[in-house]
């Protein structure tokens, strides 16, 4: 079974991310797999673990520097990785990222489950898996804690606000998983020996037989968030009551119950 | 403009967010409200109550359960033959697919997760967050529909009133669907931390309390857990008395001390309520990012240099297992319960 993991690279969530000149600046942080995407590849990993002569590869829109995401995945043990790269992909929105993965795993052939992670970490919209099966006309098995393929058939627990979901579809399908999916597995020495060493190929929009998708949405402004000028306000007393007791008054103080 | 908006519910509990959807729709023009599933009555009198101009309804047992496909097919062709000029969706896990299915059949985008939206002239601007809420990004969708999926507790929810009422548009029902629910089990303690205004939160600190003596028999890490329990115990009886729900941090739900859907954080929920209680939590930037968009922020930690404290208005140092009875007592007895 052929397995393709989807992964991007993002700014590390510690960095320092602001809007500056309506650009998104992050200094000198640096860029990681989106972390949710581990759990994508490790999601992938098990699947191919438990579902004899399966590979795994993993799939990547983004500048040459993304194969550093890509490099992760190889030395956590996908068997190969692709990175898509074109100047023409760079007001890509949603919809446009998900045509061109579709492309993408068209071009691969043979394909059986796309695995995503739940969102990004920069746009973190997470709706480029639903589009992605919706383009290719797969089914959707989202937010997936568990997967299981039986005779043909893909069965995930899905984790939703109101609890835990059942649901299967036939294969092919794109899956994406949550962090119940467990954790993912540290790169190996030998992963990385061989991560190093790896030839990425790159495939650009001809390569994929299609024009860049037309940008639907686009950026008009950024903006910093307003700084939170709160000052804290350390509450003491003699004892546990009696910083309740200030605690309370203050809270109620608030208006907000 | 004309708004249509999906009215989300889980067997048949609609999801507060919806209502502040129909507000936002009605404060531009005229606004529909679209229901899927079986007996949905009550919930289409609801929306002509919230507001909506217009309800359409798709009852039928094929859309009884959600599944992405029928209800995205249903949607898009039902957008299709009504031409609103904006869809509106409250955001939940379901809306997200949803959208996204239908925003690839109408050949237009979705903006998810929406703070804000402003008409500039022709024109729709939304503002959401991004990297986190580090940044606030505007954008425009130049598709027809625009599509948007809303932030609970973000817009006003209107006043019902009662004395409104239609009659429900019946909606055709597309039944292509290419997954089948299995089952459903309720997490032990169903929550919605995106719609609650209150918010009591526990941390890897609720299981250390050396004071408890667990039952004879447990290896560490049941005892561990054990505690835990106990920890999240007198959480949750803060919680309840504020009428509010039991949050946690990534490592409780790791420690195994409660469900996944309670986390808050990146991996996790963003939750903004008026009040957000953490009790035993560090504070790590990944926890942070989830709440620090509540109104007021109260921390209970024995570190008094815990990064948490960094974001709280109030702040106790010491320790949660005597600040938080204390506390569920008093308010008990201020707001006379
Ligand atoms: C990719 C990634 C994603 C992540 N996503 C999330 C996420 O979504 N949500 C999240 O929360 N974290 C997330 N994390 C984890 C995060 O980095 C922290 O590890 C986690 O938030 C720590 O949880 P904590 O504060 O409960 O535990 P700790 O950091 O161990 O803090 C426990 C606190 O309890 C206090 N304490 C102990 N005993 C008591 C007592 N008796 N009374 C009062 N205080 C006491 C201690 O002083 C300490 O400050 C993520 C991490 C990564 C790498």
């Amino acid at each position: 079974m052929k397995i393709i993991a989807c992964i991007k690279q993002v700014p590390d969530s510690e960095a320092k991310v602001r809007a500056d000149n309506g650009q998104v600046t992050w200094g000198e942080a640096p860029l990681v797999i989106n972390p949710f995407d581990e759990y994508a590849v490790e999601g992938a990993l098990q699947q191919k673990e438990a579902n004899d002569g399966s590979t795994v590869t993993a799939l990547c829109i983004g500048p040459e520097s993304a194969k550093d995401a890509l490099k992760h995945a190889l030395a956590m043990g996908a068997d190969e990785a692709i990175l898509v790269s074109d100047p023409a992909l760079n007001e890509l929105d949603t919809v446009g990222a998900a045509r061109v993965l579709a492309s993408a795993i068209q071009k691969i052939g043979g394909v059986y489950m796309v695995v995503f992670g739940r969102q990004t970490l920069d746009n973190g919209a997470g709706i480029t898996p639903a589009q992605t099966a919706r383009v290719l006309g797969w089914g959707m098995l989202g937010l997936a804690g568990q997967i299981k393929v039986q005779d043909g058939s893909v069965h995930v627990e899905r984790v939703i606000e109101e609890g835990r979901q059942n649901v299967s579809a036939k294969l092919p399908v794109v899956v994406s998983v949550v962090q119940s999916i467990g954790e993912p597995r540290y790169p190996s020495f030998m992963g990385i020996r061989k991560a190093s060493k790896a030839n990425i190929p790159t495939w650009t929009l001809s390569d994929l037989g299609i024009d860049a998708p037309a940008t639907i949405i686009k950026r008009a402004e950024l903006a910093n968030p307003p700084e939170r000028k709160t000052a804290v306000e350390i509450i003491t007393g003699d004892t546990p009551e009696a910083i309740a007791e200030t605690l309370v008054e203050k809270i109620l103080a608030e208006k907000v119950l | 403009m004309k708004t249509l908006v999906y009215i989300d519910h889980f067997k048949g509990e609609v999801q507060p967010a919806s209502w502040e959807a129909l507000g936002l729709g009605k404060s531009l023009g005229s606004v529909s409200a679209v229901v899927f599933g079986v007996n949905v009555d009550a919930i289409a009198k609801a929306a002509f109550e919230h507001g909506a101009d217009e309800v359409f309804v798709a009852n039928d047992p094929s859309l009884e359960d959600y599944r992405a496909e029928p209800y995205a097919s249903t949607l898009s062709a039902l957008a299709s033959s009504s031409t609103p000029d904006l869809i509106l969706f409250p955001t939940t896990a379901r809306t997200r697919e949803l959208a996204a299915m239908s925003a690839v059949d109408l050949s237009t985008g979705v903006l998810t997760d929406i703070t804000g939206l402003e008409k500039n002239g022709d024109s729709l601007i939304a503002t959401r967050p991004i990297y986190e809420g580090k940044v606030m990004e505007k954008s425009i969708c130049s598709g027809k529909p625009v599509m948007a999926t809303i932030r609970p507790r973000a817009f006003p929810k209107p006043e019902p009133d009662s004395s409104k009422s239609g009659t429900a548009t019946k909606v055709e029902v597309k039944s292509d669907a290419l997954t089948t629910v299995e089952g459903y089990a309720q997490s032990e303690s169903a929550v919605n931390l995106g719609d609650a205004g209150v918010i009591v939160s526990g941390g890897r600190g609720v299981s250390n309390n050396p004071s408890l003596v667990p039952p004879a028999g447990m290896d560490e890490k049941e005892a561990e857990i054990w505690r835990a329990h106990q920890g999240f115990t007198l959480i949750g009886e803060l919680a309840n008395v504020l009428n509010g729900a039991v949050g946690a941090s990534r490592a409780a739900v790791d420690g195994g001390y409660i469900p996944y859907s309670h986390q808050v954080g990146q991996t996790g929920k963003v939750v903004t309520p008026d009040l957000y209680i953490a009790c035993g939590i560090s504070g790590a930037i990944q926890h942070l990012v989830g709440m620090r968009n509540a109104k007021v922020i109260v921390a209970i930690n024995k570190d008094a240099d815990a990064p948490i404290f960094t974001q709280a208005r109030y702040g106790v140092v010491g320790d949660l297992f005597k600040i938080v009875p204390a506390l569920t007592t008093e308010f008990k007895k201020k707001l006379g319960k």
